[in-house]
């Protein structure tokens, strides 16, 4: 497909990854911060291959394994009602908070729908005047404006009985919590693209002075990968510390207007609480007060049940570039992607995921301290 | 959950400034996609396309650009010049 392939081409690739193990010499620890990176990193086995010069560290980007288990026991709560249609992405049906997940509430017969886009669910609310219509609102900067535009059009269109259950969390807050905690060995980030396509390169541009290190905006090809890898030795082997735009096709620095001005217009930026991180400050998006009404929480006036997730898993650490995935005694033991104990096993995204379906036997090297 | 997949939109519908909807071809596949964040976008531009949003349009001449300049890229520290 035009856009992918090339930059998917293992000649390049090689190329790239030449170019980088002949800078310089030094050994440098770079974060990514998106899952679907994280993927790609591991599925292509760029992190082996540059084992010698670069180390990855797996950032926080996976919406699935931050969202907070209380959040997935109100989710549990809703879709268990008979009134209820429940619609959520795939990823977050077998991940589980204090309880049961969604997956076996469907099983014992709720009505759990599976969407492509959050878009379908006015189709659903529309064929469905009886029934109350909640969508799982999870996801960063790059899902907040279709969820603005969800809501938005069910506002439009008069529909009273849809609503979300909203765990929009935003990106640069929780880079802050990780690079300014005493133990961080992050040296570089690479962003994430499709998050910045939204919002624009500003705020990484301030994170990357503030901080006093390289922050490279990075696509998800295997290609784009290895070149904002490339960009990010480049400035730490001359000492240099800026934001850069690997993925200029995509990503302008004022981002995209139209996108941010309807995020705007329906959510406000509020603390939220990350799983595995805690209560980030200014961390999550909620709905407006003229929005409301949509809003699943209010309208069935849902407890927080206080869950914490299992404590046996270092799901945590892993979101913070601290551990990787096979320093947990659970991975790929009592811990597998058919029955998770942390989240970040369950979405596809997920650090512990992608170790166990790429590389499962590779157990104790390359492993932070 | 941050996977976006270009596509070529080959139709639109401009029915009403909250819906602008248009049919977008990725490889032989077409689908129906919200149009709203994009209004630039026109029949033949490459846009974005998360979750049923189309959340940018790709340019291809930076990505021409981007494949031109890894081609020449050597093995040295030399070439960070030709990206700036």
């Amino acid at each position: 497909m035009k856009f992918l392939d090339d930059f998917r081409d293992p000649a390049l690739a090689e190329q790239c990854t030449k170019a980088i193990l002949h800078l310089g010499t030094g050994h440098w620890k770079i974060m990514e911060v998106c899952g679907g990176q994280t993927h790609a990193i591991i599925k292509n086995g760029i992190d082996r291959i540059l084992a010698d010069r670069v180390t990855l560290l797996h950032g926080p980007g996976c919406p699935v394994c931050v969202t907070p288990a209380e959040l997935i026991d109100q989710a549990v709560t809703l879709a268990s009602r008979e009134d209820v249609i429940f619609c959520s992405f795939g990823d977050m049906l077998r991940v589980r908070g204090g309880g049961r997940d969604l997956l076996s509430v469907k099983a014992a017969g709720g009505d759990v729908r599976t969407l492509y886009s959050p878009l379908d669910c006015l189709h659903i609310a529309r064929d469905n005047p009886q029934q109350e219509v909640v969508f799982f609102a999870i996801g960063f900067e790059t899902t907040a404006p279709v969820s603005a535009c969800v809501v938005r059009q069910a506002c439009q269109h008069g529909l009273r009985n849809f609503s979300i259950l909203n765990a929009h969390v935003l990106i640069p807050p929780a880079i802050e919590t990780i690079l300014s905690a005493p133990q961080n060995q992050v040296q570089a980030l690479l962003a994430p693209g499709h998050v910045c396509s939204v919002t624009g390169c500003a705020e990484y541009e301030r994170l990357s002075i503030e901080y006093g290190i390289p922050i490279v905006i990075t696509g998800f090809e295997p290609v784009d990968i290895l070149q904002g890898i490339h960009m990010a030795v480049s400035q730490l082997e001359q000492g240099q510390a800026r934001m850069e735009n690997q993925y200029r096709r995509v990503v302008q620095y004022q981002g995209n207007k139209a996108a941010q001005a309807l995020v705007r217009q329906v959510f406000r930026v509020v603390d939220r609480n990350w799983r595995g991180l805690g209560v980030i400050p200014g961390s999550g998006l909620a709905l407006r007060e003229e929005y409301e009404e949509y809003d699943a929480g209010k309208r069935f006036g849902l407890a927080e049940s206080g869950a914490e997730a299992s404590t046996s898993c270092i799901a945590n650490m892993v979101l913070q570039g601290r551990r990787k995935p096979p320093d947990c005694p659970a991975f790929a033991d009592t811990c597998t992607p058919e029955r998770p104990l942390g989240a970040s096993m369950v979405s596809s995204e997920g650090a512990c995921a992608a170790y166990f379906r790429y590389c499962r036997n590779y157990k104790h090297a390359n492993v932070t301290e | 959950m941050c996977l976006a997949v270009p596509g070529r939109i080959i139709d639109l519908n401009e029915d009403t400034p909250f819906t602008r909807t248009g049919q977008v071809e990725f490889g032989g596949v077409v689908r129906l996609v919200n149009l709203t964040a994009v209004p630039e976008a026109k029949v033949g531009d490459y846009v974005l396309v998360h979750a049923g949003l189309a959340i940018s349009l790709v340019c291809p001449e930076e990505a021409m650009r981007t494949i031109e300049y890894l081609s020449r890229l050597e093995n040295t520290a030399e070439n960070e010049e030709d990206w700036l």
